[in-house]
């Protein structure tokens, strides 16, 4: 039988997943990836409350699925966003390294 | 009784003033009768005065602080006030009179009878004032009417660097005598003459401290009557019109400082140190004056030479503590000497405002009145029996001779340095052959100059006598010195008068050529090096302040400071995203701790 505690532990690691090819990978396009991971990793917890947190009248909380339908419909508009960005700074640098991508510094 | 007299006396030349600013400007002639008008109508009231015992004068409160400071507005009537309005009012009125004469086609007519007339004002103030406040105050103001006198004809660069000489060099002993002013009344508690006697012991009680305030007090008689060392602005003030030498620096405003010193002598006798400061300051000036004298060549300059000598015979005789001796010799001086500047501008308006005795010579036939009153003058100058000088110099004399000796040696070669230096002028300017074409063509001076210069010369002549003088002031009681010291004096005089007569008989330039006499002891140069060296000084300190506190440390210290902290906080943008992110995934978790667990 698998609990809430299953599902957010799942939720948790496919964040930490994420957060660390966020933070160590040097491509972009993985980077984005991983962005998304973190996302899906919420989108999951939020399902998993949805499901265990029943309401009085034994139904589940609709309100969070919902909520992750949206996340889903924005997320996908931010790939779409970020993947343009992406194809743009590709065609000006030739690279998608973040390493050569420091020109805000002094 | 009461009377008004005193408050006519002091005002009357102050409304004069006023109404010649005001209205009369363009109108010389009426301007100059108003003020002479003025001074006669001051004079009359001084006489009456003098005729009259125990009058009083109403009173006036000015400033009433209850218990600390209370400032009225009264009058000293007593014989010494009474005297001095007299030799004011009587000496500025033949002077108002003579430059009627002297001042005739001068453009600023108008202006100058109007500064006479403010300085009457203020020299009655000081006269009349009973506490130092008002003294004070019409002390500053004849300093100031003086500034404008002597800046008469300010398109002069020589006449305006002199009026402010004057007026700066007095300034700083005035400075001195606002202090000691303080210093009486925070001892004292009034500053009211007649109040501050009574509470003399609680200053007594203090010999160092009563010693400082003396000295302070009669640094404002050093600077008005130009004692050493600050006697450099007195020649210099000859720049200004013949009959202001005459009045204000000569009879009256700078013998306001041996006034004053008389007037407080309570103060200064009550330490013996300050008084033998006095006494010594007083012989110093007279020496160092007469030396300098003996090796000028501009005739009113050994006139002002003299009179710092005379003045420092005055104050030797505060000094010796002799109030007495000190009047004697200011009330025969100022006749004496105003006499002798009336003649001195005789003799330079006709001949075209020439000072130089050796461009004069032989006037003697010329100008036979202006000759004999100055002669007159000039012997109760070296003080030749029996003219007036001779009684009072003789009372000084024989003071110090009784009280201490080395001044009095000093005091005796003073007088032969004024036989000498005072012959010597009298046989280049009025012996001997004519040097000049304006010497040539030079005639008497009209009534309306000799006419003053007789009267004065009355005075001078008879003006020491004991049966003249005696209604005018208390005389220096004759001591038991016998003949010695006057048989000294007049030793002296012949011994100096015989050597000029023979040196400079018949010469047409000066035979004696003593370079440190002729530029003054370097009395000018020196303080022209010591302000230069103080200017300086206080200017590299205020260089080096704005140089190195205000621009660098302020102005280039907030730029440069600004600079570094952003040089600091620019090391944390390392241009690296993902540490951006991780810097801000530790924030958001900072954030979460703070909320949540907190």
């Amino acid at each position: 039988m698998t609990t809430l505690g299953d599902y957010l532990i799942v939720s948790g690691i496919l964040f930490a997943i994420g957060f660390a090819g966020v933070m160590l990978r040097r491509n972009l396009l993985i980077i984005l990836m991983s962005l998304e991971l973190m996302l899906n990793a919420a989108n999951l917890s939020l399902v998993a409350f949805s499901r265990f947190r029943l309401d009085s009248n034994g139904l589940p909380n609709y309100n969070a699925q919902v909520f992750v339908f949206f996340i889903i419909t924005v997320a996908a508009a931010e790939v779409a966003v970020g993947l343009a960005i992406l194809v743009a700074l590709y065609r000006t640098r030739q690279t998608t390294d973040v390493k050569d991508i420091s020109s805000l510094k002094f | 009784m009461n009377s008004s007299l005193p408050w006519i006396i002091l005002l009357v030349p102050l409304v004069s003033a006023v109404v010649i600013t005001l209205f009369t400007l363009q109108w010389k002639a009426v301007s100059s009768l108003i003020s002479i008008a003025a001074v006669l109508v001051s004079f009359a009231c001084s006489c009456l005065i003098f005729t009259q015992s125990g009058i009083a004068a109403t009173e006036f409160s000015w400033i009433n602080i209850a218990g600390a400071l209370k400032v009225p507005l009264g009058f000293t009537l007593d014989q010494l006030s009474k005297t001095m309005l007299l030799v004011v009012s009587g000496v500025g009125a033949t002077i108002h009179i003579y430059s009627l004469g002297y001042m005739r086609d001068d453009e600023g007519k108008s202006r100058y009878f109007a500064a006479l007339s403010l300085f009457m004002f203020a020299m009655f103030g000081i006269v009349l004032a009973n506490n130092f406040v008002m003294l004070f105050i019409f002390w500053e103001l004849v300093g100031f009417t003086s500034y404008v006198l002597i800046g008469h004809w300010f398109f002069r660069d020589a006449a305006a660097d002199a009026a402010n000489k004057a007026f700066i060099t007095t300034r700083i002993g005035d400075f001195g005598f606002m202090i000691g002013i303080l210093m009486v009344w925070m001892a004292t508690g009034s500053i009211v003459f007649a109040e501050i006697t009574p509470r003399m012991t609680e200053l007594v009680s203090h010999p160092a401290f009563v010693t400082i305030a003396a000295l302070l007090i009669f640094c404002g008689a050093v600077g008005k009557s130009a004692q050493f060392p600050l006697h450099v602005w007195l020649p210099d003030a000859m720049e200004g019109p013949t009959p202001i030498s005459a009045l204000i620096h000569a009879a009256t405003m700078v013998a306001a400082g041996v006034y004053m010193l008389v007037r407080v002598a309570f103060v200064i006798q009550a330490s013996q140190t300050a008084l033998l400061v006095v006494a010594w300051i007083g012989t110093i000036t007279a020496a160092m004056a007469g030396l300098i004298a003996t090796q000028q060549s501009d005739i009113k300059r050994i006139l002002a030479y003299s009179t710092l000598s005379q003045l420092g015979y005055m104050v030797m005789a505060v000094g010796l503590a002799s109030n007495d001796a000190a009047m004697f010799h200011l009330f025969t001086h100022a006749f004496f000497k105003a006499l002798l500047f009336l003649g001195a501008g005789s003799v330079i308006v006709m001949l075209h405002h020439e000072q130089d005795i050796w461009q004069m010579g032989g006037l003697s036939r010329k100008l036979p009145i202006t000759f004999i009153t100055f002669a007159i003058g000039a012997l109760a100058l070296i003080g030749c029996p029996p003219f007036s000088g001779f009684f009072s110099k003789d009372a000084i004399l024989a003071l110090a001779y009784e009280r201490n000796m080395p001044i009095f040696i000093v005091g005796l070669f003073t007088a032969f340095l004024t036989a000498f230096y005072v012959v010597r002028l009298l046989v280049i300017v009025f012996f001997g052959d004519t040097r000049s074409e304006a010497a040539r063509q030079s005639k008497e001076s009209p009534l309306v100059m000799t006419g003053p210069l007789i009267l004065l010369a009355i005075f001078a002549a008879l003006g020491g006598f004991g049966f003249f003088a005696r209604n005018f002031l208390a005389l220096p009681i004759e001591k038991e010195t016998g003949f010695f010291v006057p048989a000294l004096a007049f030793g002296a005089l012949i011994v100096g008068s015989g050597l000029a007569i023979g040196i400079y008989r018949n010469r047409a330039n000066d035979p004696i050529d003593i370079e440190v006499l002729r530029h003054k002891f370097y009395f000018d140069e020196f303080y022209a090096l010591l302000i230069n060296w103080t200017q300086g000084l206080l200017a590299r300190v205020s260089a080096f302040f704005d140089r190195w506190i205000i621009d660098t440390g302020a102005v280039d210290g907030s730029s440069r400071g600004t600079l570094g902290i952003g040089a600091l906080l620019r090391l944390i943008q390392v241009g690296n995203l993902q540490a951006y992110a991780f810097l801000f995934g530790l924030g958001v978790i900072a954030v979460i701790y703070f909320a949540v667990f907190r």
